[in-house]
C-alpha cells in the first residue's frame, strides 16, 4: 500500500520551522546563562523530531545532515561536552543550515548543498576528536567513563507500572542483548505473596551485566519508553584504571525533574514570557470564512433592528427583548471570531534575539535586546508585514543607535547597550516601540546631510521636524554604507510599510540618550476605522489615519481658476482639489460648492471636495478583485449597516494621480 | 463550484443531456448552462462603480460577498433596461467568480441533449457569434445557447483584469 506522503509535508515544513525556533531560543538561553536543566531536552527533542521527520517524509538529505546535529546535541545532553562558545557557533551554524534545507525542501528547490556541506563540515570538526579518542582503546586518564568502559552494570527496577502501562520486561531484555552480551539476575522480592498478587503488577527488579562497546545514551535509548515507570541505574563495568561515577536517573511518573523545577523558580525576570501553546492548526481561509458569516450576521441583526424600530414596543416586548440578546451575542461572537484571527507578536519578536546578537557580534558592540509584550496579539496578516519594518528598525537601532562599547564607556554609560522593544495595547491600536540607549540624533548632521542630499532647501526650524527628515526618500545618514543598514532604502520605505499598514510611525530622541520609534498599527487588517462622505447618492470611506480635516470652503478658499477649478487654498497652502463627483462620474447631489475633505496618504496632501459628511465608523474591508476587477482609486469595499455596498477611497493612489498634490 | 469538471458535463450531455435555464432579453431567447447559476433573486439597489462601462451597473452585498452586476439588456441593446418589482437578476458562479446578471425575464429549465442543439450561423442578434454555443428549438422558439465563461472572461465585458483574462 502506498500512502500519498506529500500531504503531510506541510505540517512538516511548519513542525521543523517551529522546532528550530525552540531550538534557537534554546541556544541562545544557553548563551546567556538563562537556560535550565530542561533546555538541553527541548533542543534535543526539536532537532530528533526534525531528523525523524524528514527520514519519515523522504527527505533524506536534511536526516542524514541533521543526525551530525543530533549526535552533538546528545553530547551535550549527556553532559559529555560543554556548550562552549565554539560548540555554540557551529550550532547556530547548522540550525541555520537546516531551516535553509527545510525552505529549499518546501519551495521544491534543490538543496543548498554548500551551505549544507559547511556546517556538515563544522559539525564534524568538533564531533571528531571525541571520535577518535572513543577508537582508542589506549585512554587518557579522566577521559569520561563512556569512552573506557567495556559495558554497563545496569540495575532496573520497575515501578508498577510498568506492565499496566504495556510495556514488557522481556522485549527489553531482548533489546538490551542485541547490543553485546547480556548476563543478570532477578530479584524477586521477600514478601511476594503469590495469592494477593495482581497480574499487571510488576515487582521483580534486575541486576543485568552488559559487555557491549555501546556508549550510555544508546542503552538509556533501549529503556526511553520506560523511563517514568522505573528506577534505573547504570554504571560502566569497572576497568583497570577508570572509577567512572555512577549515573542514576530516577523519574516517576508525572513528576517535574526537580532540578527544572527549582530552576523555574528562580527564572530570570527577563526571560521571555511562555506563550500559550495549546491550539489546533486551522487554514486561515477557514478563519475568514467565520469572519465573512459573522459580518453577514450582524448586518442581518442591523436590518432586523431597523425593521422592528416601527413596531409598537409594547405589543412586542418580547420580539425586542429577543432583539437585544441577538445584538449583545452577535456583538460577542464578532469580538472572539475576529480574536481567533490575532496571534501573540512573540511570534514576530521570537526572532529578533538572534539577530541582534548576530549584528552585535558583527558590529562588535554590545546589546541586551529587551522584549516586553510579547503576549500582545494582532491581526496575523500584520504580523506578517510588520516583520520586515522591524527588522529594519532594530538594524538602525543597533547600527546608528548604539554606540560601541568603547565610546559608551567614554560617554559615562554601562558598556552593555540596551535595546527595548516592546509591544502593547493602547486605545484600539497596537503601540509597538524600539528603543535605545545610544547616541541618540546628531540633528546637525541630518539637516547637513538632508541640504546636501537636496531632500530640502532651508534647514527646518524645530528638532521634531529635523527628526522628521529621517522618514524622507533618499535619505541615509550612515557613514559607512553597511550591509545591513544604510543603503538608502531606509527609513521611507519603513514608513512607507508602517503607513500602508493604516499605522503611524514617530521617533524621539535625546541627544546622547537615546532614540525611541513609536509605531501604532490598528488592531486588525480586516477592519478599517473610516469616515463617510456622500457623494450624490453614494456613500464612500475615507479611512479615518488619512483624513486631516474637512471644512466649508468659502470664495475665499477657491481662487478663480479658468475653467475647472483644481486648487483649494488652506491657511496660507494651496492644495490640489479634486472633485469625487467627477472624478468618479457621479452626479452630485447638491448645487454648493460641498465639503473639502483634507487628506494625506504617502506624504502627500490634497483636498477631496464631497457633498456631505455622513459620520464615523468601523468597516469591514472587503475585496472588490474577488469578483471584479481593481477600480482605480478604490481600495476596497465594504458593507453599511443597512446592507449596501459602499467602496472605500485608495486616497494614496487619488494622491499620486494629482501630480500637484503637495507634500506633507 | 464551478460546475464540475468539462468531462463530467459532456459524460451528462451525452447520455440524458444538461438542463439550461432560459431567460429572455427583449424578444430573444437565451439559455446558461445549469451548473453555472447559483442563484436567482430581484433585483437590489446598486452601488455604481466609478470608470464602468454603462452596461455594468454596480456592485451589490450578497450575503458579505460584493458582486458585480451586469446588465445584458444594456450590454446587448435588447430590451428596455426598466428596473422595478419584476426585474430579475441571475447569480452566476463563472470561472470561480460570482458575478450578477440582470435579465428581462427567467422562463424556464429546459433538457437538451447535444443533438439538439446546433452549430451556430452568423445572425443578427446582439450576442456576437463567438460566445455562443449552439442553437436549440423550444415550443417552436429559437434559444441561444450562451458561452456564458467566454463571455464573461472576455474582454469586452470588462469583468476580470486583462491579465487574468489573458
Amino acid at each position: 500500500m502506498s500512502i500519498d506522503l506529500s500531504r503531510f509535508h506541510a505540517g512538516f515544513f511548519e513542525e521543523s520551522l517551529e522546532g528550530l525556533a525552540v531550538m534557537e531560543a534554546g541556544l541562545l538561553a544557553l548563551e546567556d546563562g538563562s537556560a535550565d536543566g530542561e533546555t538541553l531536552h527541548a533542543i534535543f527533542r526539536a532537532a530528533h523530531s526534525i531528523k525523524g521527520g524528514a527520514g519519515s517524509f523522504g527527505f533524506t538529505r536534511i536526516s542524514q545532515a541533521t543526525h551530525h546535529l543530533e549526535t552533538l546535541l546528545d553530547e551535550l545532553r549527556s553532559g559529555h561536552r560543554e556548550a562552549d562558545a565554539s560548540v555554540l557557533r557551529v550550532l547556530y551554524q547548522s540550525l541555520d543550515g537546516v531551516r535553509a534545507m527545510i525552505a529549499a525542501a518546501q519551495a521544491g528547490e534543490p538543496m543548498p548543498e554548500a551551505q549544507i556541506q559547511a556546517f556538515e563540515a563544522a559539525l564534524k570538526a568538533v564531533l571528531d576528536p571525541s571520535a577518535t579518542v572513543k577508537a582508542d582503546s589506549a585512554v587518557a586518564p579522566g577521559a569520561r567513563a563512556e569512552s573506557t568502559s567495556t559495558g554497563w552494570n545496569i540495575s532496573f527496577a520497575p515501578s508498577s507500572a510498568l506492565l499496566s502501562t504495556g510495556n514488557e520486561p522481556l522485549l527489553l531484555m531482548q533489546a538490551l542483548s542485541e547490543l553485546g552480551t547480556l548476563s543478570g539476575e532477578v530479584h524477586i522480592p521477600d514478601d511476594l505473596h503469590l495469592p494477593d498478587l495482581a497480574p499487571d503488577d510488576c515487582r521483580l527488579s534486575w541486576r543485568l551485566r552488559l559487555e557491549t562497546a555501546a556508549n550510555e545514551a544508546a542503552v538509556r535509548d533501549i529503556f526511553a519508553w520506560v523511563e517514568d515507570c522505573c528506577v534505573l541505574t547504570l554504571s560502566p563495568i569497572p576497568d583497570r584504571v577508570e572509577t567512572p561515577q555512577p549515573v542514576t536517573l530516577t523519574a516517576k511518573t508525572q513528576q517535574v525533574p526537580p532540578t527544572a523545577a527549582a530552576d523555574a523558580d528562580h527564572a530570570d525576570p527577563q526571560s521571555p514570557a511562555r506563550l500559550p501553546t495549546a491550539s489546533i492548526r486551522v487554514g486561515v481561509d477557514k478563519v475568514d470564512v467565520l469572519i465573512n458569516l459573522v459580518g453577514e450576521l450582524v448586518i442581518t441583526q442591523a436590518m432586523l433592528q431597523q425593521a422592528s424600530s416601527e413596531l409598537d414596543p409594547a405589543m412586542f416586548e418580547r420580539l425586542y427583548a429577543g432583539l437585544a440578546q441577538l445584538e449583545r451575542n452577535t456583538r460577542a461572537l464578532q469580538a472572539s471570531v475576529l480574536a481567533v484571527r490575532m496571534l501573540p507578536v512573540g511570534t514576530v519578536f521570537s526572532r529578533f534575539p538572534r539577530l541582534v546578537r548576530d549584528l552585535a557580534d558583527k558590529f562588535g558592540k554590545k546589546v541586551r535586546l529587551v522584549l516586553d509584550g510579547e503576549g500582545t496579539e494582532l491581526d496575523k496578516g500584520m504580523i506578517e508585514r510588520i516583520t520586515d519594518p522591524l527588522t529594519h528598525l532594530l538594524r538602525n537601532a543597533l547600527d546608528h543607535g548604539l554606540e560601541t562599547p568603547a565610546e559608551r564607556l567614554a560617554a559615562g554609560k554601562p558598556e552593555e547597550g540596551r535595546l527595548k522593544l516592546s509591544a502593547r495595547h493602547a486605545s484600539g491600536a497596537i503601540v509597538l516601540e524600539i528603543e535605545d540607549d545610544g547616541r541618540g540624533l546628531n540633528r546637525d548632521r541630518i539637516v547637513a546631510r538632508a541640504l546636501e542630499r537636496g531632500v530640502i532647501s532651508q534647514p527646518p526650524a524645530t528638532p521634531a521636524e529635523i527628526d522628521q527628515l529621517i522618514f524622507e526618500p533618499g535619505f541615509s545618514t550612515a557613514e559607512t554604507v553597511t550591509d545591513v543598514s544604510g543603503r538608502g532604502v531606509g527609513m521611507d520605505v519603513v514608513r512607507k510599510n508602517v503607513l500602508a499598514l493604516g499605522g503611524r510611525i514617530d521617533l524621539s530622541t535625546t541627544p546622547g540618550q537615546g532614540t525611541r520609534i513609536t509605531v501604532r498599527l490598528p488592531l486588525t487588517l480586516a477592519i478599517l476605522d473610516g469616515m463617510s462622505i456622500a457623494v450624490g447618492d453614494e456613500v464612500f470611506i475615507v479611512p479615518i489615519a488619512s483624513v486631516l480635516e474637512s471644512f466649508l470652503p468659502g470664495p475665499e478658499h477657491l481662487p478663480p481658476l479658468g475653467g475647472n477649478q483644481c486648487l483649494v487654498k488652506v491657511r496660507e497652502r494651496y492644495l490640489p482639489l479634486i472633485r469625487l463627483s467627477e472624478r468618479f462620474g457621479l452626479p452630485s447631489g447638491v448645487d454648493g460648492p460641498g465639503i473639502a475633505v483634507v487628506v494625506e496618504a504617502d506624504g502627500r496632501r490634497l483636498a477631496l471636495m464631497v457633498d456631505a459628511l455622513v459620520g464615523q465608523q468601523q468597516v469591514v474591508i472587503k475585496s472588490l478583485e474577488q469578483n471584479y476587477q481593481t477600480v482605480p482609486g478604490i481600495a476596497g469595499a465594504t458593507i453599511l449597516g443597512d446592507g449596501r455596498v459602499a467602496l472605500i477611497l485608495d486616497v494614496a493612489q487619488l494622491a499620486s494621480e494629482s501630480a500637484l498634490a503637495v507634500a506633507a | 463550484m464551478d460546475g464540475g469538471t468539462p468531462t463530467a458535463d459532456m459524460a451528462e450531455a451525452s447520455t440524458a443531456g444538461a438542463e439550461y435555464l432560459t431567460f429572455c432579453l427583449g424578444n430573444e431567447n437565451y439559455g446558461v448552462d445549469i451548473l453555472r447559476v447559483q442563484e436567482i433573486r430581484g433585483y437590489d439597489a446598486v452601488t455604481r462603480l466609478p470608470a464602468a462601462p454603462a452596461f455594468i451597473k454596480g456592485v451589490i452585498n450578497l450575503r458579505g460577498t460584493i458582486v458585480p452586476v451586469v446588465d445584458m439588456r444594456i450590454k446587448f441593446g435588447l430590451g428596455e433596461p426598466v428596473y422595478d418589482t419584476f426585474t430579475v437578476m441571475v447569480i452566476l458562479n463563472v470561472a470561480s467568480r460570482v458575478i450578477g446578471m440582470v435579465v428581462d425575464r427567467v422562463s424556464d429549465v429546459v433538457r437538451l441533449s447535444p443533438e439538439e442543439i446546433r452549430t451556430t450561423p452568423e445572425f443578427g442578434s446582439g450576442l456576437d457569434v463567438r460566445y455562443v454555443a449552439g442553437l436549440a428549438e423550444r415550443d417552436g422558439q429559437m434559444l441561444i445557447v450562451v458561452d456564458i465563461e467566454k463571455l464573461f472572461k472576455s474582454q469586452e465585458m470588462a469583468l476580470f483584469d486583462s491579465a487574468v483574462a489573458q
